[in-house]
């Protein structure tokens, strides 16, 4: 079996319209891929597709995570499977903490009547928060409540760090960072870099490809891949603007 | 008129008068006063009429679910062998300054208070040694607050039956740290018991006092009335905190008035989680100027529950706080009736009372009901009264979801989140913890 995140002709619309349109993908475990493209053109709706957002409808294709279907899966059940969705806008869960989300998280995770051990997961949790540089005292702050959008974006990448993913899907984490919040996010990442994870990293900007050097880019225009290449694309792209992308691949009834 | 109502309970008047002959002839020895004021209260409980709908204060609640038809009034006691099986389910506060266990009305344990408290003048016992050894101030106390929510008819059947429970006396300046704490079970179905707690913390004290009310068979039927008497004299620090389990097909009342004397500070709280129909009563006094009352609930209604909340915030001066806080998370087919009032006497100004209710709907044929009111006849106060229902937030849930977490265990953190500005403000962290562990416990009971 293939180990691998493999999205096939992928077609959704959001309230009759479409969005993505007969979309293909493949981000092998241990590579991370980026996924670039103006605004509006489809990335997020994406992101929220993999993840299992309720509000959007496959209307073909499939998605297979190590060769298994995931679309008929519901949320929970796709990241148990082993994705995780790092969230653009990270929701804000008052009176749950920290530590007790993350629990809840881990134990979801073991077999039933299996309890999580409480002293090697803190000793695990404090590892990961120093790695990011997350004040311990945040383990019993109540979840993204009253954070700034990088300890948002930390808190992520924490979660991502205490559930070992076997895929990530990040969401404009780059977005509302400032240089430093940039630098220690991506650090976080790629100390989670590794032959076990694959890595599907959305943004508009090349900034934070310069921190996670991606294996690969792809092009995102109007809710299908358009290009896709080396490291090297992601410059071009920052050179020439998306104005190039949209010129090249604008629809043929456009020009006619 | 509901006659149904009248005529079952002219019936309990019947069938009880033996029980009731019977409680006071094996107390014979206790003083006469004690035993005259049963009668009275024996007697008005017949004399006053049963609630009916078109009293505002039962409005919305179940009345047919009222009948006191089918319980035993008469003293049943526990069998011997489950004495200590209840006497270690009563370890919850394991960090406590006193214990005294109850089953039935019956006293299985009484651990006293260390005999430096005692020598302070601190007093802590069964209600009924109380009378006995100072009945001068339970005559100046007991039951002494006025009933002013709807159940004047069951708070005289509680003087009338009332036998366990405990008495509380800290005297001026006397600062308790860890918690007395007192244990009410009922160990068999189908009996009623009438648990009371009398506290009374004088000038500059200071003590904390837990009620556990819980049931040995978590479905019993049991019939439970109590009453809860809390006095805090000038300055003295009061927190009190109950958590209601009864067993799941029993009729609840609890009666609680607590008087704040100037300068003093209370605090109480009640988790409520059992009953078929429970039904709490509080009556917040403001005595004295620079007074502060806190008043908080939090409630899990589950299956048909039904939980009946009254409040009163009454000011009789000025300068003072009172602040309520009842939060209800309602699941399947339960249902909740909040209704409060702001009570602001013409001299109590520079006032500051404020009540909130919010529920959180975790099913679509959940009921909350909420019934705020004002009634402000200082002219220089600060209140607010506000009341909220909603359901769990979406985006929440699909975050924690998003996460591996399953629906079940998602709503259950939502629900903990939803109570955890209460719970998370106790200072002591044993009974925050254990609060906790009474909400999870019933929470998991759901399919």
């Amino acid at each position: 079996m293939s180990k691998q995140l493999e999205i096939k002709n992928l077609s959704v619309n959001v309230e009759g319209t479409q969005i993505i349109r007969n979309l293909s993908l493949t981000v092998p475990r241990g590579e991370v891929h980026a996924l670039m493209g103006p605004n509006g053109t489809g990335k997020s709706t994406l992101a929220k597709v993999l993840a299992g957002h309720p509000d959007y409808e496959v209307t073909s294709g499939e998605v297979f995570l190590d060769g298994e279907s995931i679309l008929d899966m519901q949320v929970d059940e796709r990241a148990r499977a082993g994705l995780f969705m790092a969230f653009q806008y990270p929701s804000e869960i008052p009176g749950v903490s920290i530590a007790n989300f993350l629990r809840a998280a881990r134990q979801a995770r073991l077999e039933e009547g299996e309890e999580i051990d409480a002293v090697s997961f803190y000793k695990t949790l404090y590892e990961k928060m120093d790695l990011l540089q997350i004040d311990r005292k945040f383990t019993s702050r109540a979840v993204n409540e009253g954070f700034s959008g990088g300890e948002k974006k930390r808190n992520e990448i924490l979660q991502m760090a205490m559930l070992e993913p076997s895929y990530a899907i990040m969401d404009e984490t780059d977005s509302g960072l400032d240089i430093d919040a940039l630098r220690i996010v991506s650090e976080g990442v790629n100390r989670l870099r590794g032959p076990n994870l694959g890595v599907l990293l959305i943004t508009h900007y090349q900034r934070i490809l310069d921190y996670i050097v991606p294996d690969h880019v792809h092009v995102m225009w109007n809710g299908t891949i358009v290009k896709s290449g080396g490291k090297e694309l992601a410059r071009e792209l920052e050179e020439k603007g998306y104005d190039w992308i949209k010129e090249a691949f604008a629809e043929p009834a456009g020009k006619a | 008129m509901n006659t149904n109502t009248l005529s079952r309970t002219k019936e309990l008047n019947i069938a009880s008068q033996e029980a009731f002959d019977a409680h006071l002839a094996s107390r014979v020895d206790l003083p006469q006063w004690w035993l005259d004021l049963k009668k009275e209260h024996w007697q008005r409980f017949q004399e006053l009429p049963p609630p009916h709908r078109k009293d505002e204060n039962w409005r919305f609640a179940s009345l047919g679910g009222l009948d006191l038809d089918g319980y035993s009034f008469s003293e049943t006691r526990p069998e011997e062998s489950t004495a200590d099986s209840f006497v270690d389910q009563s370890d919850q506060i394991r960090n406590r300054s006193g214990r005294i266990v109850f089953a039935n009305d019956h006293l299985i344990r009484n651990d006293a208070i260390a005999s430096e408290l005692a020598e302070l003048g601190v007093i802590w016992m069964p209600i009924e040694q109380a009378v006995r050894e100072h009945g001068d101030l339970l005559r100046r106390h007991f039951m002494a607050q006025p009933i002013k929510l709807g159940s004047e008819k069951f708070s005289a059947l509680h003087g009338a039956f009332c036998s366990a429970g405990t008495f509380l006396h800290v005297p001026k300046g006397v600062e308790i740290e860890a918690p007395l704490v007192a244990s009410h079970w009922t160990a068999s179905d189908g009996v009623a018991v009438f648990p009371h707690t009398l506290l009374i913390a004088d000038e500059q004290s200071k003590v904390t006092l837990v009620d556990y009310f819980s049931a040995q068979n978590s479905s019993a039927r049991n019939y439970i009335c109590g009453v809860n008497d809390l006095y805090a004299g000038p300055g003295a620090k009061v927190t009190y905190i109950s958590a209601q389990d009864w067993g799941r097909q029993s009729l609840a009342f609890h009666l609680n008035s607590t008087q704040a004397f100037k300068d003093a500070f209370i605090t109480s709280l009640n988790v409520n989680t059992g009953g078929r129909q429970a039904r709490t009563e509080s009556h917040s006094q403001v005595m004295g100027e620079g007074a502060h009352t806190e008043m908080q609930s939090l409630t899990v209604a589950t299956g048909k529950q039904e939980f009946d909340q009254r409040t009163l915030q009454t000011h009789f001066k000025g300068h003072s706080v009172s602040d309520l806080l009842y939060k209800n998370a309602l699941f399947d087919d339960s249902r909740t009736i909040f209704s409060g009032l702001i009570k602001v006497e013409e001299d109590a100004q520079q006032t500051d009372a404020y009540q909130t209710n919010r529920n959180l709907l975790l099913s679509t044929s959940a009921e909350a009901n909420a019934l705020p009111g004002l009634e402000i006849l200082a002219n220089d106060v600060k209140c607010s009264h506000g009341a909220t229902s909603g359901q769990i937030d979406d985006n929440q849930l699909y975050y924690l979801k998003a996460r591996g977490i399953s629906d079940k265990v998602a709503k259950e953190l939502l629900v903990f989140g939803f109570f955890e500005d209460v719970l998370g403000k106790l200072k002591n962290e044993e009974i925050a913890e254990n609060l906790r562990t009474v909400i999870r416990e019933h929470v998991s009971r759901i399919p």
